[in-house]
């Protein structure tokens, strides 16, 4: 056999494409709905589903060179985005006849088949070995054509853009909220972990004990650091009422961004120390002997050369923040685990959807800035 | 220029160098040398205040150094170290460029500098100004690191070992680059090593350390010709002492003009040493000699390298 | 005299130790709750219940310990097959895209997994279990690959040169040095998935979060401090565990691996 990845990504797709359901159809966003499988989907062109299905099992014979890599890749990206324009041209065809109610949602076939043609195209794109300016915008490309037909209204009908377009108001302040308490939260945390990153590069023993601290307060839950702020920060306002006016209590921003700036400071302030830990000795004795100052040896050569460990570190802590801050809502701060936690109460699962895509989303991008960037001022040492 | 005087120092109560005394004049190639652990590094790491000394002066162009800022001192000196510790970060332009800025130089100056010094080192200018250090060999990291040492126009060099890494081929060509710079320049250089023919060719004097003691001080024929000690005849050489002195001298000395003899000639500005290998492998006891442009000027006889100095 | 002197010793060692005191107060906590009434009461004279009572901290700390145990056993398992299937020469082919998954849904957060396995699989403690092994799978699958890659070609070579086959250099040399960075990765999953086994009572399995979402909806703070309180000190616990398990594993080598690879990866 050729290509066993892709060979295993075809039976999984197949079996996935006979056995679950590519949508469901319910008679209100609250039920569950009917399984439709591929095989039941009526709209005309369906069947052009084949070409790029066929043309992955010749992938997957052929002899293993670049031209087929670059036709797999293609072929996957072109099912991928058939897979969305199918899905969204069913539901399309099935409002004009179902009641206003009725909902097609995005069954766990789709979802399977859609990552599974988003992952063969990746593994296509790894095989070409292009170079990271191009694989990433290889990657880009794979997906552009699904935000295109996102954005170009072809997927209104699914029940997922339904539940948005009724509840557009609240899903954009629940998404500006949520922003606001992660940069709310990373601004100050670099503010002080830089800083106390740098001390304690400079004094190593105090390491162990501050690392011990910043350890246990990452590994308490994240719902229970929660539910502990609550209580100070409540007997707080009770005491202050100017810091109450502030919007500072027991419920609300002030405990999640606390909470937040707690979980960040770890990663901060260990890539910080790390990434001053790994600047060569010579290099800074180099510049000590040719009388640079202790602050021009910090800012023009350790810290430069400590950015791209530095930059993983705020990488992780903005992901982590993205997350984290979903569940800030059930201490009141609001932001998008406002719409999760809802739909979880209501078992709306295109509410929860509504929720979780957009975290996702965020999460994503600030995972690939951050890589990005951390490529871009790695200098390479060969 | 730059005295020691009854220096010591100490590292958590083990002493690094004790009651060092010693006189340095401008234009001098001062080679510190001794085994490792000798203390050695501490004598150039003091001097430019990377380590304060603990007893004595350390007087530089007239002054004790602590009464200079230690930026300030060390602007004055280049500094130069065997892993070389250019900035990765910053391509070779920038890193030759390091003092030159912090003296704030007009760019254009900065930019003459860095051309003239890359030219001095045998860096092509424009083939490598842009280039980051990881794209370069470790000969070339080191000749920017010996330009980047030189940029500010340092009133001394201080170089630490600053070939210890590299192959014999390179490290031959960087000696003789440094010794071309040194005679063209005339600047106070003090160079660590442990390799004693690399201290026997480039060095005016020689220091020998042992356990942070100055053991013999000299022009490396004194070191050679009378050692002090059996340490000082261990370590420069033992049973090879008598094959080191003639590489000191270059066959132009012992030419007699006039005469010939068979065979390719040797140049007039070989050393004894290599002509004593001639004999050797030809197995003859007189070589013809050339000047520089090929013509035969003289004979050399076997005897004639074998005797104290004419 | 001085026969009681180790022993004194070791009671001083064992009072100096963190594990011991937090694994201490985490007994006090979970047995005797109903003993701290009078304290919760005087700090919240306002509430009527002033110590959870649907279910004994002990049932629930069982429930919750229950729920980590059986999704993480699962996780060990098919992510430390799946670290040595993708490091196999016949498994490298699948490295690629195993490693993009995992950089992928390691930018899900664990709440994410939690709340989409709840509808499609109905509530209760089955979503629960699975959505806490998938996430759990991640940095097991990181760990394992990185441990296996870790081992230095020469030992490698030595091994097969001594003769050994390929599945007995596995498990006397691979598995062994690429120990510490393995249970580094099941450390991390362990304690990622006692944050988020905490959130799963929010789709009705029940767990020390289950106090505390409780006390949320019905504005009881001492319900809230409770669970958080509990929930905390075991998750502090386990890691300190993991912490001593490390030293012990990695006790071969100079910088251990407790100090290189802490917790570094999501909450729930």
């Amino acid at each position: 056999m050729k290509n066993r990845v892709l060979l295993v990504l075809v039976i999984v797709a197949a079996a996935t494409a006979w056995g679950l359901a590519f949508l469901t159809v319910a008679p209100n966003r609250l039920l569950t709905g009917t399984a439709i499988p591929l095989a039941q989907i009526s709209t005309p062109w369906r069947d052009a589903l084949l070409l790029p299905a066929v043309i992955l099992v010749l992938g997957v014979l052929l002899p293993q060179r670049m031209r087929t890599h670059a036709v797999v890749g293609v072929t996957a990206a072109l099912l991928l985005s058939g897979l969305v324009w199918l899905a969204g041209a069913e539901a399309a065809r099935l409002a004009k006849t179902a009641s206003a109610t009725s909902r097609t949602a995005l069954g766990g076939g789709f979802w399977l088949l859609a990552l599974i043609a988003w992952l063969a195209a990746g593994d296509a794109i790894e095989r070409l070995r292009l170079g990271p300016v191009a694989s990433v915008v290889a990657h880009l490309c794979v997906l552009l054509p699904v935000v295109v037909l996102l954005f170009a209204g072809e997927l209104q009908h699914l029940s997922l853009l339904k539940e948005y377009s009724i509840r557009k108001d609240v899903f954009f302040v629940a998404l500006a909220r949520h922003v606001q308490i992660v940069v709310a939260a990373l601004l100050p945390t670099l503010l002080v972990g830089i800083p106390l990153g740098i001390v304690l590069f400079r004094h190593t023993k105090s390491q162990a004990s501050v690392f011990a601290v910043l350890n246990v307060i990452q590994t308490v839950p994240s719902i229970a650091l929660f539910g502990l702020l609550m209580v100070p920060l409540a007997l707080l306002a009770t005491a202050l009422p100017g810091l109450r006016q502030l919007g500072v209590g027991g419920i609300g921003m002030a405990p999640a961004v606390i909470a937040l700036i707690l979980y960040s400071l770890l990663p901060i302030v260990r890539s910080t120390v790390a990434g001053l830990a790994q600047v060569p000795r010579p290099v800074v004795d180099a510049a000590v002997g040719m009388g640079l100052t202790q602050g021009q040896v910090l800012r023009k050569v350790e810290l430069p050369i400590a950015l791209p460990v530095f930059l993983s570190g705020v990488r992780i802590a903005g992901v982590q923040a993205v997350g984290l801050a979903v569940v800030a809502a059930l201490i009141g701060a609001g932001g998008l685990g406002a719409l999760v936690f809802q739909g979880l109460a209501s078992g709306a699962l295109d509410l929860v959807l509504l929720g979780v895509i957009p975290v996702v989303a965020l999460a994503v991008v600030v995972d690939a800035v951050f890589r990005i960037l951390e490529n871009l001022r790695s200098t390479p040492r060969g | 220029m730059i005295s020691f005087e009854h220096v010591g120092k100490a590292f958590a109560g083990n002493v690094a160098i004790d009651d060092l005394s010693l006189a340095i004049d401008e234009g001098e190639f001062i080679v510190v040398i001794g085994p490792s652990g000798s203390g050695k590094s501490t004598v150039l790491r003091m001097l430019n205040r990377l380590v304060e000394h603990d007893h004595g002066r350390i007087v530089f162009a007239g002054e004790e150094i602590r009464r200079f800022k230690p930026e300030v001192l060390r602007r004055r000196m280049g500094y130069a170290i065997q892993s070389i510790g250019l900035f990765p970060h910053w391509t070779v332009e920038q890193n030759i460029a390091t003092v030159p800025d912090l003296l704030a130089w007009p760019r254009p100056r900065v930019r003459d500098r860095v051309t003239e010094l890359m030219e001095l080192l045998k860096l092509a200018p424009e083939t490598y100004r842009r280039r980051y250090p990881h794209q370069l060999s470790g000969g070339q990291q080191q000749r920017v690191g010996v330009a980047r040492a030189l940029a500010g126009d340092p009133a001394v060099l201080l170089m630490d070992e600053p070939f210890g890494s590299l192959d014999p081929v390179t490290r031959d060509s960087l000696q003789q680059e440094i010794a071309r710079i040194h005679e063209a320049s005339g600047k106070t250089i003090l160079f660590v090593t442990h390799d004693i023919d690399e201290a026997l060719r480039l060095a005016t004097r020689i220091v020998l350390l042992d356990r942070g003691r100055v053991v013999q001080v000299g022009t490396p024929r004194e070191v050679l010709a009378h050692p002090t000690s059996k340490f000082v005849s261990d370590f420069v050489g033992g049973s090879d002492i008598g094959i080191k002195l003639l590489g000191l001298d270059t066959v132009a000395a012992y030419v007699r003009h006039g005469e010939t003899a068979a065979g390719e000639p040797i140049a007039m500005t070989a050393s004894l040493r290599e002509a004593l290998s001639m004999f050797v492998v030809r197995q003859v006891d007189r070589l013809a000699v050339a000047d520089d442009e090929g013509r035969t000027v003289g004979a050399i006889t076997l005897s004639d390298v074998v005797k104290p100095r004419p | 005299m001085n026969a009681d002197r180790p022993a004194r010793l070791r009671l001083i060692a064992l009072a100096r130790d963190p594990l011991a005191w937090f694994t201490a107060l985490l007994l006090l906590f979970v047995f005797g709750m109903d003993e701290l009434r009078p304290l919760f009461a005087a700090a919240f004279p306002t509430l009527d219940r002033p110590i959870f009572t649907q279910d004994s901290f002990l049932a629930l700390t069982v429930a919750h310990i229950e729920l980590v145990a059986l999704s993480s056993a699962a996780a060990v398992i098919i992510g430390v097959g799946a670290g040595i299937f993708v490091t196999r020469s016949w498994g490298r082919e699948f490295r690629p895209p195993v490693e993009r998954m995992v950089a992928i849904g390691q930018t899900f957060p664990p709440v994410a997994v939690l709340a989409v396995a709840a509808p499609l699989l109905g509530f209760g403690q089955a979503p629960a279990l699975i959505a806490l092994a998938l996430y759990g799978l991640l940095p097991i699958v990181q760990n394992t690959v990185a441990g296996i890659e870790s081992v230095p070609v020469s030992a490698r070579e030595a091994a097969e040169g001594l003769g050994m086959g390929a599945a007995r250099i596995l498990r006397r040399i691979e598995l062994p040095l690429a120990m510490p960075v393995i249970i580094a990765g099941i450390r991390t999953s362990v304690i990622i998935n006692i944050g988020t086994a905490a959130l799963a009572s929010t789709v009705g399995a029940k767990s020390l979060g289950t106090p505390i979402i409780v006390g949320l909806a019905g504005f009881n703070t001492a319900y809230i401090i409770q669970g958080a309180v509990v929930v905390g000190l075991l998750a502090i616990v386990v890691d300190l565990a993991f912490e001593r398990l490390l030293r012990f594993v990695d006790r071969w080598h100079d910088s251990p691996a407790s100090r290189r690879t802490p917790v570094l990866a999501a909450h729930g």
